[in-house]
């Protein structure tokens, strides 16, 4: 994926640029407000930027959305289901609006079942699901077709110690097989845990743009946090 | 298309096991109108009867003081309670309900009338309650009836030609035909069958937009490569196919109902049968789309259940605004009136009540603006979901 962006007069984004690659998990990394979902949103196409362009694969988002989405999973910060289908047919229902035939969609549901432990409420209603099983759920729905690159928005909130474990375990799966896993947080155990890129982003800009252990060489902080409240004090300062 | 189609088919397959929708589309929509308009045609049969049939009952008070008018009474057939209550007492016994009518006769009368002055009676009703004052107005009668008589007999002893004293004579001639007479029973008929078509749309389109987002999945919908307008479409789709069960439904109820109710009895012929409510459905059906382009467009703006609730049983109040509008003016039938949806609809099927001829350039005219302005609504509400704040 080569994504570079550039943004305008929105308040929220300023002139905003990185690029997350394949084969790697790229952490969007800032406090509450700081852009990212506005970031995200742009990124799969829900948000049309004042100025500047967003590129999956290469494709433009605004000029050929559909293509570009159609290598995209997304992953929102609000990632609902509906409540009186079963989940086998909520991600069924997503596949089948990305034109995967009925036959591919099912096998694909029996696989993501078996790789994300969904096996036990695959045929049960939404309705009762937990938050974990949710997220489950919901993340199926973004990788039924496949996708070369996935975008997701704070997937751990409200997920317990073990729901994160696994979903861990599921994007270094999806890295191991080259795709481009790009993910915000506000955690940064997380992202200093699982990331190869960390992109930390404040009041709308890129404040660090490197891989976890490049910043704390630059910082010469001990820990990620540090180097982040450094970085952070840094423009702080500035400003 | 396909994508549309996969909309609809999720829609239609996911209310299918909402109760509150299956409620609403099957149960409550289409048949709230029939229940209620066999009701109220009983009910006027039943007070029809009453009138007619039943001797009036009056309470008299201070009978001893008119004894010609208490036989007077007695012999149109009056059914007189005597009492002794003074005007006080007759008032709060009204009012309470305890008696629908008292007459009361003063101490004054019989010198009065000897007098040949005008004697005194006291006609104590509630104008409020329909009941009572159509009792109240025969009781009026019988009264005007004897003091005419009275009146003619001094005239006569006198030696003046009572006629005189009746200078014009007033003939009533109704021309209100039995059908005629039955319209505006059947008005309320026509609205609730426009009703029952909303009713059956309304919680599948406040579920397929307010829902999608206050349930969270509208950003997840919003990001496949699917068209908007696809989406939409397959939305508002399985909403006019709700309506349509709803329709149906509605109209097979008001057949059993019709079928029930003697509306003969009350002077009244109109004959929905089978034949009749095919032609209906297919009268309304023009109507089926652009009511779900309506409810959808307006929950579209909507951020949660409840709002949506709130704006849509207003819009449940828009078909009776050009009903009502008609029967206080009492349009009849134009073909100018079939570019207003709902009110071309209405004068359709009543003309079909009424036995009337239809044109059937009207039938055309009245389903293509329907389909003109749920055409419009469409766009509009697609333009709506291809834009950001669509997101909330």
């Amino acid at each position: 994926m080569n994504l570079s962006k550039r943004f305008g007069a929105i308040e929220a984004v300023r002139d905003l640029s990185f690029t997350a690659r394949d084969g790697e998990i790229t952490g969007l990394l800032g406090a509450n407000g700081a852009g990212k979902s506005t970031c995200l949103r742009m990124l799969y196409g829900v948000l049309t930027p004042d100025s500047g362009r967003a590129c999956i694969d290469g494709i433009d988002i605004r000029g050929e959305t559909s293509k570009a989405r159609a290598h995209l999973g997304v992953l929102p910060h609000a990632a609902g289901l509906y409540g009186n289908l079963t989940a086998r047919e909520n991600i069924h229902y997503f596949g089948s609006l990305h034109g995967i035939d009925g036959g591919r969609s099912r096998s694909r549901i029996t696989e993501l079942a078996r790789v994300l432990g969904m096996e036990s409420f695959i045929d049960r209603r939404a309705k009762s699901f937990s938050q974990g099983q949710r997220i489950k759920v919901a993340l199926a729905r973004a990788l039924v077709h496949d996708p070369g690159n996935i975008v997701l928005d704070e997937p751990t909130n409200g997920l317990d110690v073990m729901a994160i474990r696994n979903l861990r375990d599921m994007l270094l799966a999806l890295k191991a097989r080259g795709r481009c896993v790009l993910f915000s947080s506000h955690v940064m155990q997380e992202v200093a845990a699982l990331c190869d890129r960390v992109v930390i982003i404040g009041h709308g800009k890129v404040l660090a743009d490197a891989t976890v252990q490049s910043i704390r060489d630059q910082s010469g902080a001990a820990s990620l946090e540090e180097a982040f409240l450094q970085v952070l004090g840094e423009t702080e300062g500035v400003n | 298309m396909r994508a549309l189609f996969t909309v609809f088919a999720k829609e239609f397959m996911e209310n299918l096991r909402d109760r509150r929708t299956l409620m609403s589309a099957l149960l409550f929509g289409p048949l709230f109108g029939p229940l209620l308009f066999g009701l109220m045609v009983s009910r006027m049969l039943n007070q029809n009867v009453a009138l007619s049939d039943e001797p009036l009952k009056l309470t008299i008070s201070g009978s001893e003081y008119a004894p010609g008018l208490t036989r007077y009474l007695e012999a149109q057939g009056v059914k007189l309670t005597k009492a002794n209550l003074s005007e006080n007492e007759a008032q709060a016994a009204v009012r309470g309900g305890a008696v629908p009518i008292v007459l009361i006769i003063p101490k004054e009368y019989g010198p009065r009338f000897s007098a040949a002055t005008p004697a005194p009676v006291l006609l104590v009703a509630d104008s409020a309650d329909s009941q009572t004052r159509k009792s109240a107005d025969r009781a009026r009668i019988i009264l005007g009836g004897y003091a005419s008589s009275i009146a003619q007999l001094r005239l006569q002893v006198r030696g003046v030609n009572p006629l005189l004293a009746v200078p014009v004579a007033v003939n009533d001639v109704d021309v209100a035909t039995p059908t005629g007479r039955a319209v505006v029973v059947l008005g309320f008929m026509t609205y609730f069958v426009l009703f029952a078509v909303l009713m059956g749309g309304l919680y599948l389109a406040i579920d397929s937009t307010a829902g999608e987002r206050e349930r969270g999945s509208l950003e997840a919908l919003l990001s496949l490569p699917v068209a908007r307008s696809s989406l939409v479409g397959g939305k508002i789709l399985a909403t006019c196919a709700y309506m349509c069960i709803s329709l149906a439904l509605s109209l097979t109820a008001f057949v059993c109902v019709f079928h029930f109710v003697p509306l003969e009895r009350l002077g009244m012929s109109a004959n929905l049968n089978t034949g009749t409510a095919l032609i209906f459905f297919a009268i309304c059906l023009p109507f089926v789309p652009l009511g779900a382009a309506l409810m959808t467009f307006v929950a579209s703006f909507t951020r949660s259940y409840r709002e949506a609730q709130t704006y849509l049983t207003t819009v449940l109040l828009v078909p009776t605004l050009p009903i009502a509008f008609a029967s206080i003016y009492s349009l009849k039938t134009r073909s100018s009136l079939m570019f207003i949806p709902s009110l071309s609809q209405h004068l359709l099927m009543t003309s079909v009540l009424k036995d009337e001829a239809v044109a059937a350039l009207d039938v055309w005219v009245s389903a293509a603006a329907s389909l003109a302005v749920a055409l419009v609504l469409m766009v509009l509400t697609a333009r709506h979901w291809r834009r950001e704040t669509m997101l909330g």
